[in-house]
């Protein structure tokens, strides 16, 4: 505290210990992982060290008498309606690093949230609503690209080929996250859950781990700019393939594993040297118009015999909807969409808080543009990006999204508190962290339990407002915008979303 | 017999297992009271050994031979044949230490009773269904099992 450097020394939270309560077990001191905790021997105390706290709350929540709160610093800067705490100290750690603000999780600036400025429909005496614990509730759901028509025989046996698709047993799917950027335990606690629940999870852009392959029936297996850890065999592990254009959280940039997290493991399933940064480029060199990304997604639709659907996953951009045509257009099966929430294990603070747009609008945009060139049935929609609970998705799948993919959320169930330090490797959860002795702290037989509840309770949840739309399969939900409307929203926003205001 | 086995790969090292032991066998059975008022202060049972990255709990392993039973000179320590459990019983005790000589994993320790040091070491809680240090445990790095 001596030696500091008082133009760097503004710090956002504080450790407050009720001494009277602390028993000195120092299971705050083992637990904090950035150092924000010490004891004292020769006073017999606990003390913090509070500008080395990122309010993760791991040690208030392990302190078994309840002494500790995080609170957020008192210590304030003149209330500027301009000059907000958070641009007033970014400026300042700029001008003493001279560096790029790098930080973590999704953007979390106060944009108008759609979802919450939307409310969906129920039965009343004209329709009946249904009771999904007394009767048949169908949440399954299929992502890849339908066929124009469909021919059935005498026997009544469907002839028409279809092409590959994905069956989930419910339109939740875990999005992609790097090996290397989460840890071994979390991937597996993923992949054990998904199995579990018959959904899929998403390898993100870091290569399979040789471990996980036995899960590869429920895993799309992503192929990213930077293509660490692609060769036939991963490609062929996987149930599909997503090409990685873009990210919600960093529109336009490419993924930044950085070298301290590049150990053993990773290094060998990325196939890069131990300690290297792994920086994907912005772009795929090989892809510069949508005849390119037709090539590719043909040539890894050759790859895997044609066997396996291909997906293309997109950032939420301003022209979301022609690209979204365009890729449909090359073949691609599913489209994700990325909506600017969307996390990420590390990108520059300036672009996560101000690139791209919401997935609402996006998803909205989208369904509509296919639906109106008439090719929405070649393939499914994927919303991803900032989904919190179960009504967030069900208003996705009525904008006309087929499933949604979850990250944050996912993670939020092992014990993510949303600290935003993810790029510095050192998670006090043992999440977003490869050192050995950090990641231990979450154990897969834990997480699947948490992820298998999460989507079980939801999943519930989906059914009891399907019910009470009078609802009995997803199927018609999707793009059903009628069961929504907007309340408190301009007219150009509802135009947008393609939604009625309440009471219209 | 079921004892409590440790998992080395899933300690966190929060000592979390030391204050349910030492709160388990304290008069007060409150953490606060047990640290801060009771003298002398109870001594876990369970310690956690770490030099990171590998952490465990260890605690008596009621082994099968025991060191500890062969050891003690006047029956401190016992094999209970119903449960197969090594029992101690510390109003017998001599404080003579062979014991804590004797053990391989270094579990025994020494607590002030009724003025006088005498050994110490885990009994499995037989108040409860599931000793202390396993029902705290937030990543089930312990766990109460029977592996014959």
């Amino acid at each position: 505290m001596l030696y500091k450097n008082p133009y760097n020394h503004y710090f956002d939270y504080v450790v407050q210990r009720d001494l009277d309560k602390c028993i000195r077990c120092k299971a705050c001191v083992t637990q904090c992982s950035y150092g924000a905790n010490f004891y004292d021997y020769d006073r017999d105390l606990i003390y913090s060290l509070d500008y080395n706290c990122v309010g993760c709350m791991r040690c208030s929540t392990f302190c078994p008498t309840d002494c500790i709160s995080i609170v957020r610093n008192p210590d304030a800067f003149r209330i500027n309606a301009n000059w907000k705490d958070n641009n007033i100290k970014d400026l300042y750690k700029q001008a003493g690093t001279g560096g790029i603000i790098i930080t973590g999780m999704g953007n979390d600036k106060p944009f108008t949230n759609y979802w919450e400025r939307m409310v969906i429909d129920a039965c009343q005496v004209t329709n009946p609503s249904i009771d999904p614990l007394r009767e048949p509730m169908e949440l399954k759901t299929f992502l890849g690209r339908k066929p124009d028509k469909l021919e059935v025989n005498k026997e009544g046996n469907i002839t028409t080929k279809l092409a590959p698709q994905l069956v989930l047993s419910t339109p939740i799917m875990f999005s992609a996250m790097s090996y290397g950027s989460i840890n071994y335990n979390v991937s597996e606690s993923v992949a054990r859950a998904a199995r579990e629940l018959g959904i899929y999870w998403n390898t993100g852009e870091g290569g399979l781990p040789r471990a996980l392959y036995e899960y590869g029936k429920n895993t799309i297996v992503q192929c990213a700019s930077g293509r660490f850890g692609v060769s036939p065999e991963y490609l062929n592990a996987g149930a599909a393939i997503e090409i990685k254009i873009g990210q919600g959280a960093k529109p336009g940039i490419g993924g930044h594993l950085p070298g301290e997290k590049v150990l053993e493991g990773i290094s060998e399933t990325r196939m890069i040297p131990v300690g290297t940064d792994a920086i994907s480029p912005a772009p795929h060199h090989d892809i510069y118009s949508i005849e390119d990304l037709k090539q590719l997604i043909y040539a890894l639709k050759e790859a895997t015999r044609y066997e396996k659907p291909v997906s293309v996953k997109i950032a939420a951009v301003h022209n979301v909807a022609a690209i979204a045509s365009g890729i449909a257009r090359a073949g691609a099966d599913i489209i994700a969409v990325d909506g600017f929430r969307g996390g990420t294990g590390a990108a520059p603070k300036a672009i996560r808080d101000n690139v791209g747009i919401p997935i609402e609008v996006a998803i909205a945009a989208v369904d509509e543009r296919l639906r109106q060139e008439g090719i929405r049935h070649e393939v499914s929609l994927v919303a991803a990006g900032g989904f919190r609970n179960s009504s967030d998705i069900v208003k996705a799948i009525a904008l006309g999204a087929d499933a949604v993919y979850i990250a944050t959320s996912a993670l939020m169930a092992l014990g993510c508190t949303l600290c935003q330090q993810c790029h510095r490797g050192r998670c006090a959860w043992g999440i977003t962290t490869n050192d050995p002795e950090l990641s231990r702290r979450v154990n897969p037989e834990i997480g699947v339990e948490r992820l298998v509840n999460l989507i079980t309770a939801w999943s519930n949840e989906i059914k009891e407002m399907l019910g009470l739309m009078g609802i009995n399969s997803i199927e018609s939900l999707k793009g059903n915008r009628d069961r929504l409307r907007g309340v408190g929203l301009s007219e150009i926003e509802l135009q947008a979303l393609g939604i009625k205001q309440a009471g219209m | 017999m079921k004892v409590v086995y440790p998992r080395e790969q899933w300690c966190v090292a929060c000592n979390l297992c030391e204050v349910a032991c030492m709160t388990e066998h304290s008069k007060a059975k409150d953490p606060l009271k047990t640290y801060l008022l009771e003298k002398p202060r109870p001594v876990s049972r369970t310690r956690v050994e770490y030099k990171q990255p590998r952490a465990l709990s260890l605690m008596c392993r009621h082994c099968a031979e025991a060191e500890c039973v062969q050891a003690c000179k006047n029956g401190t320590l016992t094999r209970n044949e119903k449960t197969g459990t090594i029992e101690l019983n510390q109003d017998k005790c001599l404080g003579c230490w062979m014991c804590i000589m004797a053990c391989p994993y270094g579990v025994i320790t020494q607590v002030i009773r009724d003025e006088r040091p005498v050994a110490n070491k885990c009994d499995l809680c037989p108040e409860r269904d599931v000793p202390a240090c396993v029902a705290v445990c937030p990543n089930r790095a312990l766990v109460f099992e029977d592996r014959g």
